[in-house]
């Protein structure tokens, strides 16, 4: 467990975390704390944020999770948020924010499916939605 | 930007939330989603308004040093929707233009949080000076 209380799995050379339906801010900046510390310890390629039950993501929340992916890309591995709610997309587009730079996927299994190819050159840095 | 229109308080339910600390942001955001259902909004108009909740809540804490949020339920006529009032006493905002503009932020957020809030809902009044502070009066009609 994390000291997030977020629980991090390794699944090989790939980190997944799984997000609630509530984010608050003190979380995630532990969250994205122990995250980065993990990419680190364990040389982990990749990270994938499940993020299907999270219902709202604001401003402050996409923040964090713009910062992880240039955490974790400047440790060496990629980010991959799976499985976006459609009402979140619609909202974060309205605020202006298409979190640059963040892998998207249909679901966990997109994004792992995706992860097994070789990054392709357009995937940085404006970010693409994986499928 | 006053909205005098606020004290129409006898047509519907009124709740009121205290913001002191981050604690109540979460609370706030059930409270929004809750009225958000009881008043029948469709799943994208909840995130919407819940996710402007968010902002603004955020706001009152972090640069007004808290204050509170009322939910209005407004029923027709002449329609049905929700009113919220997120105020504080704080030392109000100083350029309210700048701070309306996407990428403007004196807090920890990116800066989206005003003006994002002010696209999520149909309308959007602002009220803030030194004196009074700041009070944000946002609607969302159903449909």
């Amino acid at each position: 467990m994390s000291a997030s209380e977020i629980p991090i799995l390794r699944l090989g050379t790939v980190l997944l975390a799984g997000l609630g339906s509530e984010l608050d801010d003190k979380t995630a900046v532990l969250f994205a704390d122990e995250l980065s510390r993990q990419v680190a310890d364990t040389g982990a390629r990749a990270v994938v944020l499940d993020i299907t039950k999270l219902d709202v993501i604001d401003s402050f929340a996409a923040r964090i999770l713009v910062e992880i992916a240039t955490m974790a890309r400047l440790l060496g591995a990629r980010v991959v948020l799976a499985g976006m709610r459609y009402p979140v997309a619609i909202t974060l587009v309205e605020l202006g924010l298409g979190l640059p730079g963040v892998l998207t996927a249909l679901s966990v299994e997109h994004a792992l499916k995706k992860l097994s190819t070789p990054e392709s050159p357009r995937e940085r840095p404006g970010g693409s939605r994986v499928r | 930007m006053s909205d005098s229109r606020v004290a129409t308080a006898g047509e519907g339910r009124v709740s009121s939330l205290p913001i002191r600390a981050e604690d109540d942001l979460l609370a706030a955001r059930h409270a929004v989603r809750a009225a958000t259902l009881e008043a029948g909004f469709g799943l994208v108009a909840q995130t919407k308004l819940v996710t402007a909740a968010s902002e603004l809540v955020r706001n009152c804490y972090v640069h007004g040093g808290g204050g509170k949020l009322v939910i209005e339920h407004l029923v027709p006529p002449p329609r049905a929707g929700l009113r919220l009032t997120i105020s504080d006493q704080g030392p109000g905002i100083g350029d309210l233009e700048a701070a309306l503009t996407d990428g403007y932020s004196t807090g920890a957020g990116l800066g989206h949080g005003l003006g994002g809030a002010r696209r999520l809902v149909d309308e959007f009044h602002l009220d803030t000076s030194p004196e009074r502070g700041t009070t944000v009066v946002i609607t969302r009609w159903v449909n």
